[in-house]
This record gives C-alpha cells, structure tokens and sequence, in this order.
C-alpha cells in the first residue's frame, strides 16, 4: 500500500510541476490542482498508515490498547483540501478574467508589464 | 485582561474587516473605520510589546490544549516587534489608502481585504505552530490576491498570474516540508520540532527538510534565484497596495526564514553555507537589476529584492552580532520600503507618470515635498547618521569576525549600487529640468484634489519618515532591541522553554 502511493505521489508531483511549466494558463491551473492533491496524498502517507484501527477508546478502557490511525494528518488534509480548493476557485475566475482581458491564453504573450510606462 | 493578550491584535483585525464589510455601500465610513481602527491597532501593539520587553515571552495554548498537543501562540520580542511595526505601516497605508485608491477599487472591498491581510501578517508573527503558520500564509496569499487585482487592468492580471503562480508553488512546498517535517517527528508545534529534530539520527533528510523550507519561503521573501515573479508584479497594483506588499509581505518571508533556521534547523554549516551564497546573489542581482530599470516603481522593486539580501546574509552568518544586524535591517527596511512606494505613489499623483525619462523638475515646483521624499530614499543608502547605515556596520564586523570576505564585498557593493541608484533617480526625478508631460485625461492629479485628500497623502509619508529619523538618531535604542531579540533567537532554549511552561 505505501509503495503504491508513494509511485503516486511521485507522480502527481511530476505532472503536476510538468503541466505548470506549459504555456497555456488552463494547463497552469490543472498543474496546480495536482500539485495540491500530490501534497495532501504526502501527509496522509507520512502520517503513517494504519488500517482498520479508529483512534476510539472503548468504553470499558482508559487508554489504547492497540496501534491506532493517527487523526492529526486526516484534520491536516481538509484543511489544505479547504484552501486549496479557494484558491483554485480563485485561479479559475482570475484565468477567465486574464484571458477576457488579454486576449491570449498563452503565457508568453502576456509581457505588457515588462515594458516602460 | 493581560492574559489573552497575545491575541487582541488579531482580534481587532478580524473585527474590523467585519465591521467594514457591513458598512460595505458608505465608502466615507469605511475610510474612518479603518484609520481609527488603525491606530487603536498601534497603540494594541505597542502594549503588547511593552508588555513582552518587560516580562518576557508569553504563550497562549488555544483552547487550554497543553503544548505540544495543541495550537501555541507565541509572543516573543522578535514577534512582538514585527506586530508593532505592521501596526505602523498599516497606519501609514490605511491614510494613504484613503486618498490614492480610487472610489471605484474602494467600493469593491479594498478595506476589508486589507485588515484581513493584516490580521494574516499578526497570525503569521504571533503563531507558534508550523501548520498554523501554513494557514496564516493562505490567509495573507489570498488577500493579497485580491488586492493585486482589485480594479482588473490588463497589466494587473498579467502581474496577478504570475504572482498567483508562485506563491500557489511556494504554498505547495511548504505544504510538503510540512508534511515530510511531521513525518519526522510526530509533531507540529515549532518548539517540540526543535527539540525532536535534533535527536533524529537521519540528518540527511532533515537537510532535505530545510532546503523546503528554505525554497518555499524563500519564493515568499525574493531571494536569488527565486525573486523573479516580485518585479513582474510589484510594480502593477496601485501604490498604497505596493506599499503594503513591499514593506511587509516578502518581510514575513525572511520572518518565516529567520524563525525556522534560528529554532529548527540550527547548528548546520550546510544550510547556512547555503544561505550566505543566495544572500551574497541576492544583493548583487537585485542591484544590477535596478540600475537598468527606467519605470520608478520596478527600481524600487528591485531594491527590495537587494535589501532582502542584507537580512539573509545576517541569518547566514549566525552570529548574535550578524543576528542583531539582520533584526535592525527588518525594522529599518520595513518602515522604508512602505514610505519609498507611497513616495513613488504621490510622484506618480502628480506628475501622472512613473517613467523616469519622462519625469523630472518636481524639486523645482515641489521643494517641500521633495525634501520629505529625500528622507525615505536617503535612508534607503544608509548615509550616516541616517537609518539605513547602523545594521550594515553590524553585519560588517559581523563579516569581518567571521572572516566572510565575500559577504562584506556584496554588502558593500549593494550599498554602492544603491547609492549609484538614489543618486540617479534623485537627478533624473528631483534635478533634471521639467519637460513637457503629455497630461491625461480623466486623471485625479494631485493639484486637483482637495486640502483633506492632499493631508491624506503627505501625512504618512511625514509620519513614517519621522519613524526612520528615529531608528537614525534613536538607534542606541533600536539596537538595544536587536540585540535582546538576537540574543533570544540565538538561545532557542529559552523559546522551547516558555512553551512548555506549566502555569
């Protein structure tokens, strides 16, 4: 399980940092949302995975008994999930803005700012 | 009433982005909301910081959970001091913000955003748990997306994507070091991090961890080679909105540097050798990088990027005296870099141009004015006994103590280049004889406005100017802070301690 989602994560971040180097600002934002999904799938594998053992005290004990799942990266992960999907939401409306307003969707087009004024 | 103290000036911003959300059709009111909220903000801090000099660090454990289980927040000198001079500069852009932001980017909610990009600078100071930071960074990205965008000019978005890009990038990073960090230890409060990460045998991967760190806020504070985005987009929002970026944001960035390297990552020749040299590129690239920029606001752009330099390489250094140097360049350059773009901001007012070749004669029609301006940009140099020239003699002995012959070539070759750069603007703005600006039309030039909105533009750029005066002629006292700053950061014990105090 761990070797799978680590080839994973390995993957999302290298498609993710591949398609924010494109050109095109659509494929920018898809890289972004990769991105983001490849850092959550980290925590939660850092977080160290343990299957089938909720962090629940039964009623009759005080303490665990048992190796349990570690709550902290799952609150870790909607957290970020939360923001990022903002910021994404965000990203969208700021792109289809840029693109009304520029009239390209080509990155290297937008060099306006880089003359003197 | 002191208790909860840590937290009253986050909670005054957060009531004050409220307040002025419901008062979203009245822009009059708004513009008193925020300037009197404002400087209740001012004096909130400067009791918080009195507070803090006089009994030392204070934590608050959110919601009574005992560290390190719970969210810490921590106010220690180097905390406070940034709270206290964010206050500052919030005051001094919140007036000016009142005049120069024109009522069409007023109506569409530039004063609450801007109160609740405050409120994220105040968490990201006062908190004192890793992810938390994390989120006090979204808080500060997010808003100050808005604000680079708000009123959506064509060089606006362009700008606005790429800086949207690369803070997205650097948040992504953090996320990640963040990520690999609780790895590691377990934990995500700063304290126990510092007191479990140097226990750990695999120091190979904690250098990894540091290099993270250092990438994902070193995106935030523009240092070599990372800076690219800050000139391709300092330069397009409204003034008081650069003035705010450029005194404060790329600030909490070198905060973020100096306080996970000073409490984290300690006692490592490799990450510091690391530090030295993109600081020693920072402050030559940033330098050559102004000298050929003809738009005032990219010059100034640029000059950021240099001076950010002079603080890395302090934090490279290592030493409590390089430490101090790095602190009084905070204070100095935070206060001058915020009058330096609302100076460029009452230029641009007037003549209705940031193009140097098109500038010129404003010391012949305006010579009250100029002279203020000659403070900030003055100061910038660091001509004794101005502020700018008491943490360069640090970061020098600094230097020469430690034998860094290359650090004290950069710190001196930036000064000269700033020097070079003043000189020229001041020739090129103040002295060259006034040519025929085209005039625009529908343009509020500064003539035009009246009494109350001129006073609204002169009257922060007075006020910080007297600030920079004071840390020049005041600066036994400012390095007296410096020092009880350094001498805390370079003794983490002391900040892991005041965590885990028992009441």
């Amino acid at each position: 399980m761990e070797i799978v989602l680590a080839i994973m994560i390995g993957v999302l971040y290298a498609a993710g940092i591949y398609m924010i180097l494109r050109r095109s600002m659509v494929k920018l934002i898809l890289g972004i949302i990769l991105l983001g999904n490849g850092a959550n799938l980290l925590i939660f594998l850092l977080g160290r995975i343990t299957k089938g053992s909720p962090p629940l005290i039964p009623t009759d004990l005080y303490t665990f008994s048992e190796a349990y799942a570690d709550p902290l990266p799952q609150a870790l992960i909607l957290t970020a999930i939360v923001i990022s999907f903002g910021l994404q939401s965000f990203a969208i409306v700021l792109v289809k803005r840029a693109y009304k307003v520029v009239g390209t969707d080509d990155l290297d087009e937008m060099n306006a700012i880089d003359q003197d004024s | 009433m002191t208790e909860q103290l840590i937290f009253y000036p986050l909670l005054l911003q957060l009531l004050l982005s409220i307040v002025l959300m419901f008062s979203w059709n009245s822009i009059r009111l708004q513009r008193v909301i925020s300037i009197t909220g404002s400087i209740l903000n001012i004096g909130i801090s400067a009791w918080l910081f009195t507070y803090i000099w006089n009994y030392g660090t204070q934590t608050i454990q959110a919601g009574n959970w005992e560290a390190p289980f719970g969210i810490t927040f921590v106010a220690d000198t180097l905390s406070a001091l940034l709270v206290l001079l964010t206050s500052i500069s919030g005051l001094a852009v919140s007036i000016f913000s009142a005049s120069s932001i024109i009522p069409a980017r007023l109506k569409f909610g530039y004063f609450p955003i801007f109160h609740f990009l405050i409120l994220g600078l105040n968490g990201a100071f006062l908190t004192g748990d890793i992810f938390n930071l994390y989120v006090w960074f979204e808080i500060i990205i997010i808003s100050s997306f808005v604000l680079i965008t708000l009123g959506g000019e064509k060089a606006q978005l362009e700008g606005a994507v790429k800086y949207f890009t690369m803070n997205i990038l650097a948040s992504m990073i953090f996320l990640t070091a963040v990520a690999v960090i609780y790895g590691l230890t377990g934990t995500l409060n700063m304290a126990d991090i510092s007191v479990k990460i140097a226990a750990l045998e695999n120091r190979g991967l904690v250098e990894i961890t540091g290099i993270l760190f250092l990438v994902a806020f070193g995106i935030k504070a523009a240092i070599f080679p990372l800076y690219f985005w800050l000139p391709a987009s300092y330069h397009t929002p409204p003034s008081a909105v650069s003035a705010i970026f450029g005194g404060l944001l790329t600030k909490v960035g070198v905060y973020a540097l100096i306080r996970t390297f000073t409490l984290i990552f300690t006692d490592n020749d490799f990450l510091q050798d690391i530090l030295l040299v993109m600081a020693i590129l920072t402050l030559i690239s940033g330098g050559v990088g102004a000298l050929i920029q003809n738009n005032l606001r990219k010059v100034f752009s640029y000059l950021i990027i240099c001076h950010i330099g002079y603080m890395i390489i302090g934090l490279g250094l290592f030493t409590e005296v390089a430490i101090a140097g790095t602190i009084f360049y905070l204070i100095h350059d935070i206060i001058v870099k915020t009058n330096l773009f609302m100076a460029g901001g009452l230029i641009y007012r007037i003549t209705g141009t940031n193009n140097m070749k098109l500038l010129g004669g404003l010391y012949a029609n305006y010579p009250k004015l100029s002279l203020l301006m000659a403070i900030p940009l003055f100061s910038l140099v660091g001509i004794p006994p101005l502020s700018g020239f008491w943490p360069k003699l640090s970061l020098v002995t600094a230097s020469i103590n430690q034998g860094s012959w290359w650090s004290i070539g950069a710190i001196l070759f930036a000064s000269l280049i700033t020097l070079i750069i003043i000189a020229k603007v001041w020739a090129k703005v103040f002295w060259k004889d006034k040519e025929e600006i085209p005039k625009r039309l529908n343009f509020r030039y500064f003539d035009k406005l009246t009494g109350i909105r001129k006073a609204q533009m002169v009257i922060p750029i007075v006020f910080l100017a007297l600030v920079s005066l004071y840390i020049g002629f005041g600066a036994e006292h400012i390095q007296q802070v410096s020092n009880r700053v350094a001498g805390e950061l370079m003794n983490n014990q002391l900040y892991i301690e005041a965590v885990f105090k028992t009441e």
